[in-house]
């Protein structure tokens, strides 16, 4: 009796009246259709754990994921002018903005975050879809200057994970013009000798994938996710033809030479350690090497900017000293 | 040749005359004295229509057929034109004409697109719209322009980089990427004019440049007014708003300083008058040089990356 009344019947109950639970407590993958519980599918990483699909995540996961315990800087990014072009079509671009504010709690669709990776600093660019589908204008141009800068003055990596759409229609030629100012700012680490990484998310295409996303000494993309120039329907219109299977996949770029590798969520982390661990440290365990200007940034590719840095380790710690203090500015200047 | 809507009035005006002129010997004064009223009627209404074109029908006048093309530029202010060919990876592509030639007695690097002007032309230079090979070929042509010290010249009329499967297979992005990248790292001086068409990545992959002009009449922008408009509105109609909102006249962009200057069309549009256009084009240009060379290396180099890193920047 008292097992059926206290135990049977509000299970019941609980199945009826299930209209008051929220509705997004289940949802079910795109790939393999099944069921999937929010926070098993959370503590999963956005990933399907029925098929291995790889769902979008939020940028924020993402960077938890990445750092060492979980733990990062935001950069403050400066602002820059809002709607140049008073921009309206259905909508104002004004309203939009606010809109996408009010939706995400963020200033427009860029994180700019620093902290360590297997003890390497690493300063990461990093896209929200959830803001205007990561369309990239000034704001998000502004971004990627920002964490090259900080990058190439820490002596830091500098890893780029777009996920977007293109360029931002509604601040029209100025983000255009954000695609040679984004490659300029990348081409600054680069000439400090500095890595540049790219994490190739779900989408990268347009105006960022003909940009900065697609000229990183190293690319590592995500399963599964969209990388292409031109949109599909455009294509399809053009050429009046059906798509070949898996057309702008990640794994059909890597069979056609555009990316380094596919790695799953899950092995990105350790992935780009190694590859840091390898670039950063490159004299470890020397039997007899010498330690020949062991981090990057000592001798960069364009020489002539030579800063004089010594071996592995120190030179390590000097970098993390180096970017201890720019953590003090940064942090001054969110203050201010 | 390609009629324009809102030229129309003047177009009547014009056969008017021509009609006129026909039947002439029979009364030749009263017929003269009408053909000069009409003439310069019409030209007034030229003036008028061309002084306060909308931006939609600066799209259209862009895109006029008829308008002087790469070709006709090259021909017009280029000795000893000598093209090359090839990415020297995979293909030519007759979109992206380039190669050496002298202007006004400057050795230089010229390339750029080639839209075509009958069917069989259109079909060979794929409508102007280039595919990875043309901007790889754009990269080796700009490097071979540092090799040899040449400053180089670019003529951007492009809808845009090519949307096809092969292009998108042999890394669209990418090319369209190093293209800018290019521009953005040789240490010689780089002139971009847009005389068309400056359609989104498919220009900038060759009009990341010390100094950009462009035609009063042609226009530059991330996106065609009908994409933007099938996007935003969810429908091509509203083109005309979308050809409005994006502010791609070459009047705006001076405006929002994104480009150095603009070459004034001859009244009624570069295709009235295309050895005009060309003069114009071709005397910026010879400015443009003679502001830019001779060049130190580091500062060309510094003041270009610092004048791309700067559009859109916080004040």
């Amino acid at each position: 009796m008292n097992w059926l009344t206290n135990f049977i019947r509000p299970k019941i109950r609980a199945i009826t009246a299930q209209k008051e639970t929220p509705d997004n407590l289940w949802q079910k993958c795109p790939s393999c259709e099944g069921m999937l519980f929010h926070r098993d599918l959370r503590e999963n990483m956005n990933i399907c754990y029925h098929c291995g699909y790889h769902m979008r995540v939020a940028m924020v996961d993402r960077l938890r994921a990445l750092f060492d315990n979980g733990e990062f800087q935001e950069i403050q990014v400066p602002r820059t002018p809002h709607d140049p072009l008073k921009f309206r079509d259905r909508k104002r671009y004004a309203d939009r903005l606010k809109e996408s504010r009010a939706k995400t709690g963020r200033d427009d669709a860029i994180i700019v975050a620093q902290g360590l990776m297997g003890g390497v600093p690493v300063v990461v660019a990093g896209f929200d879809f959830d803001f205007m589908g990561g369309s990239m204008g000034a704001a998000v141009g502004e971004g990627i200057v920002t964490a090259a800068q900080v990058a190439a003055r820490a002596g830091a990596a500098l890893i780029a994970i777009p996920s977007s759409g293109g360029a931002r229609m509604q601040e029209g030629a100025i983000s255009l013009m954000q695609m040679p100012r984004t490659i300029a700012a990348v081409d600054m680490v680069k000439e400090a000798g500095l890595p540049y990484i790219v994490l190739l998310t779900d989408p990268t295409t347009g105006g960022v994938s003909a940009s900065f996303a697609m000229i990183g000494d190293i690319h590592i993309a995500e399963p599964g996710c969209t990388i292409g120039f031109a949109g599909k329907r455009v294509i399809q219109e053009t050429i009046r033809e059906e798509l070949p299977k898996g057309f702008q996949t990640a794994e059909y770029l890597l069979a056609h030479g555009m990316v380094d590798m596919v790695v799953p969520r899950k092995e990105q982390r350790e992935t780009i350690i190694r590859i840091l661990d390898l670039v950063f440290r490159k004299t470890k365990d020397s039997q007899g090497f010498g330690e020949n200007g062991a981090a990057p940034g000592g001798n960069g590719r364009r020489n002539g900017k030579k800063k004089g840095r010594g071996g592995g380790i120190a030179a390590l710690r000097r970098a993390a000293n180096i970017n201890k203090r720019s953590d003090k500015k940064v942090r001054a200047a969110a203050r201010r | 040749m390609t009629k324009l809507e809102f030229e129309k009035p003047i177009l009547e005006l014009e056969g008017k005359i021509a009609e006129l002129r026909n039947m002439g010997s029979h009364d030749s004064i009263n017929i003269a004295e009408e053909i000069s009223r009409m003439q310069s009627k019409a030209e007034k209404l030229l003036i008028q229509t061309y002084s306060k074109l909308t931006p939609q029908q600066k799209v259209q006048v862009a895109r006029h057929q008829d308008r002087p093309h790469f070709v006709d530029y090259v021909r017009e202010l280029i000795q000893d034109f000598t093209p090359l060919a090839g990415d020297r990876l995979y293909a030519e592509d007759f979109a992206m004409p380039g190669g050496l030639g002298r202007f006004r007695g400057i050795s230089c690097v010229v390339l750029g697109q080639e839209k075509g002007s009958d069917t069989d032309s259109r079909i060979r230079h794929n409508f102007g719209m280039a595919r990875p090979e043309g901007y790889r070929k754009a990269q080796r042509l700009m490097h071979m322009a540092q090799q040899f010290r040449l400053p180089v010249i670019t003529l951007v009329d492009t809808a845009g980089a090519y949307p096809g499967v092969g292009a998108e297979e042999r890394g669209q992005a990418e090319a369209i990427a190093r293209s800018i990248e290019a521009c953005l790292r040789i240490h010689v001086p780089i002139i971009s004019t847009v005389i068309g068409e400056g359609g989104s990545g498919g220009a900038i992959a060759i009009a990341t440049a010390d100094l950009v002009y462009m035609l009063e009449h042609s226009i530059y922008s991330v996106i065609s007014p009908e994409g933007c408009a099938s996007i935003l509105w969810r429908s091509a109609a509203h083109a005309n708003d979308a050809a409005a909102a994006l502010k791609l006249t070459a009047q705006d962009m001076l405006e929002l300083k994104l480009i150095d200057g603009i070459i004034p069309e001859p009244i009624g549009g570069a295709h009235r008058k295309k050895q005009e256009t060309i003069r114009n084009v071709g005397d910026r240009i010879e400015k443009a040089l003679q502001r830019l060379m001779p060049w130190d290396d580091e500062t060309l180099l510094r003041q270009r990356n610092q004048k791309f890193l700067s559009m859109g920047a916080a004040a």
